[in-house]
């Protein structure tokens, strides 16, 4: 019994984080899926997130329910300005070269970071209306915490889900995602819809921030979590948003799992080899479209 | 502008086009051969490091730029061969039988890689990769008895016989000679059935299928050659740095490398040596920029690497192509001027075709 419950108490911690590296994934795949770019610059602007939420909530003392949603706005705002900027100039050129600029926009966007003078190189915390509170559910320990990141997770997932499926831009976004050219012939605004889904993938990014910044302290190279969050877009299939979710839960289980039963070191791999024995079993990810090109 | 008239087979074969290309390879060798009596050690150092960095870029240039795989693991191939030579050589073998060993290693590596890779392309092959270099790093780390984990190995200066590496400009005429010697193989290699089938495989892999290129066989072939370069890059740079431990081969490495290539510009060997220099003289240009204008104080590291990105960011929206292209451009220009037109190398800009059906 008490074995089961350490498992499933490792079970659940590892889904909170797993969450998290969902939202990530998430950003990753609604810019891949509309425009073809892999974001290396995710991470980063999870980063900017939680550092905006910093400042509003902590610097400028605003409620966490009004500096949320500011932070979310603004990142919104900051990601579709990148597109516009950055990125647009570019799209048709090499898929490469536009890796290689969103690497670059990583790189300015930690050192830009550390250089603000109320950020810097420190660690920072900021408390959140769920922070140091813990629900028994029987034996099992969850910190609020973890139940917020989850919820909000799951309500994201929904509202997305809802807003792709229903509202005409939702359609028009995918319709961008399967076909540019197609989608210019019927009249969408391609240009103003890619600029809109990097705004959203930022504001995905930013609520992630927000909400693991109770956990690992806000900092300039936080951002690398995307690195994990990498392997869980491609776990679920590139390109596929159940896919990211579940492949980022697989993740944090994953590792949460790990780390506690293995040996120290382990932890930090579990994540890649479970990764390498997906692939070599369903290349395409677990969600991935198996298309093939024909010919 | 030196149009080359081919009235036999054998002109197609040669090395060089014509006799103009020969005289300024050979101009370019003897100004490299001479550079240690011009340079101080700083800047030969420097010369140095851009020759391995080359020789590995040439390793992924293979294998990105021609075989069109993406690699985000390039880092444990480096390691591969830097870990294999250090351990190697604190066991008394010669360099002359542990540097082979070390490309052999890390080429055994790739292989290993590149089987199960066949089935992956595009983001999933990066990823896979990324992982594989992870795990390997934390081996690194773990492996105590054979890789003194975090403390390092110090690698001792490099010798042949009675013939020492010691002084600066000695190591650098060996880097120089493995690079030189690397780029003619490259090129060499290039130009039979194998590098003409990695293009194909590149290009449309169903093409090639099609026209039996026996797509399994290339890949692989491509990863082990790619990253038996790495490796004999990484030997060098573990004599090189004279310490190797494993947050030297970390992820950022295997990126510095990507950036390597496609800075330099896919699918060129020219490339690779262009973005060996971009990414060795680059961080210190920027350094020297900045004592040059007095600017000091906190955060040095942050703005370095802030305004390394933002070069690398600024230089792919104005240059796509990489170096490799702007200096095709260039030539054109002098060749043909004044008749050059901008339009000659306008690319029609494309909507995104999606590359998730291949």
């Amino acid at each position: 019994m008490r074995a089961f419950v350490e498992f499933s108490q490792q079970v659940l911690s590892g889904a909170a984080l797993g969450c998290i590296y969902a939202l990530i994934a998430l950003g990753f795949v609604l810019i891949y899926k509309a425009t073809e770019v892999v974001n290396f610059a995710q991470g980063e602007l999870m980063m900017l997130g939680a550092f905006l939420g910093y400042t509003f909530i902590s610097l400028f003392g605003l409620p966490f329910w009004l500096g949320l949603p500011l932070a979310v706005v603004c990142m919104a705002g900051i990601g579709g300005l990148l597109d516009r900027i950055v990125v647009r100039p570019i799209v048709g050129q090499p898929v490469f070269a536009i890796v290689m600029v969103t690497l670059g926009m990583g790189f300015v966007a930690r050192s830009g970071a550390s250089l603000v003078p109320a950020w810097g190189v420190d660690t920072h915390v900021f408390s959140t209306p769920f922070t140091g509170k813990v629900t028994s559910i029987g034996p099992l320990v969850a910190s609020h915490d973890q139940l917020a990141i989850m919820a909000t997770t799951a309500a994201l997932v929904a509202v997305l889900f809802l807003f792709f499926r229903y509202t005409r831009i939702g359609i028009a976004m995918q319709a961008a995602s399967q076909n540019q050219l197609a989608a210019y012939y019927v009249g969408i605004p391609v240009k103003a819809i890619c600029s809109l889904i990097w705004g959203l993938s930022a504001a995905v990014a930013a609520v992630a921030g927000i909400l693991l910044a109770p956990i690992v302290f806000v900092h300039a190279n936080m951002g690398f979590i995307g690195l994990k969050a990498f392997p869980a877009a491609v776990l679920g299939g590139f390109g596929s948003i159940p896919g990211a979710i579940a492949g980022g839960l697989v993740i944090g289980v994953v590792e949460s799992l790990a780390g506690f039963y293995l040996p120290e070191g382990f932890k930090d791999v579990a994540a890649y080899v479970v990764l390498l024995l997906v692939l070599a079993i369903r290349p395409q990810g677990l969600f991935g479209e198996g298309l093939r090109k024909k010919v | 502008m030196h149009v080359v008239r081919k009235t036999s087979y054998e002109q197609d074969m040669q090395l060089f086009a014509h006799r103009g290309v020969a005289f300024w390879y050979g101009v370019l060798v003897l100004a490299a051969l001479l550079a240690p009596l011009a340079l101080n050690t700083y800047y030969l150092s420097l010369l140095t490091f851009v020759c391995v960095y080359a020789v590995a870029g040439v390793g992924l240039m293979l294998l990105t730029g021609y075989a069109g795989q993406v690699s985000l693991g390039h880092a444990a191939f480096l390691a591969a061969g830097a870990y294999t030579e250090a351990i190697l050589q604190a066991h008394g073998i010669p360099f002359v039988l542990s540097l082979p060993a070390a490309a052999a290693v890390a080429a055994a590596l790739g292989l290993a890689v590149g089987i199960p890779a066949l089935r992956l392309t595009g983001i999933y092959l990066a990823v896979a990769t990324l992982a594989f270099a992870f795990i390997v790093e934390e081996i690194l780390t773990r492996w105590e008895s054979v890789t003194r984990g975090n403390f390092g190995i110090a690698v001792e200066p490099l010798a042949i016989g009675p013939l020492s590496f010691d002084a600066e400009w000695k190591f650098y005429y060996l880097a120089f000679g493995v690079l030189a010697a690397t780029l003619l193989a490259a090129r060499n290699l290039l130009r039979t059935k194998t590098g003409r089938a990695l293009v194909a495989l590149r290009d449309s892999a169903i093409a090639a299928q099609s026209f039996g290129v026996h797509l399994a066989w290339y890949k692989t072939v491509a990863f082990g050659l790619s990253a038996g370069l790495t490796g004999l890059a990484g030997a060098l740079y573990a004599h090189k740095i004279a310490f190797i431990s494993p947050e030297q081969f970390t992820v950022m490495v295997s990126v510095e490398l990507l950036v390597i290539v496609v800075v330099g510009g896919l699918g060129s060997l020219h490339g690779a040596v262009f973005g060996a220099a971009f990414i060795v003289v680059l961080p210190q240009a920027i350094v020297l920029a900045k004592s040059a204008f007095g600017i000091s104080g906190g955060g040095q590291a942050a703005v370095d690497s802030g305004v390394f990105g933002l070069l690398l960011l600024l230089f792919m929206l104005y240059e796509a192509q990489g170096l490799y292209g702007r200096w095709i451009k260039v030539r054109y220009y002098l060749e043909l001027f004044p008749f050059y037109r901008r339009a000659t190398f306008r690319r029609q800009k494309t909507y995104a075709r999606t590359e998730r059906l291949q």
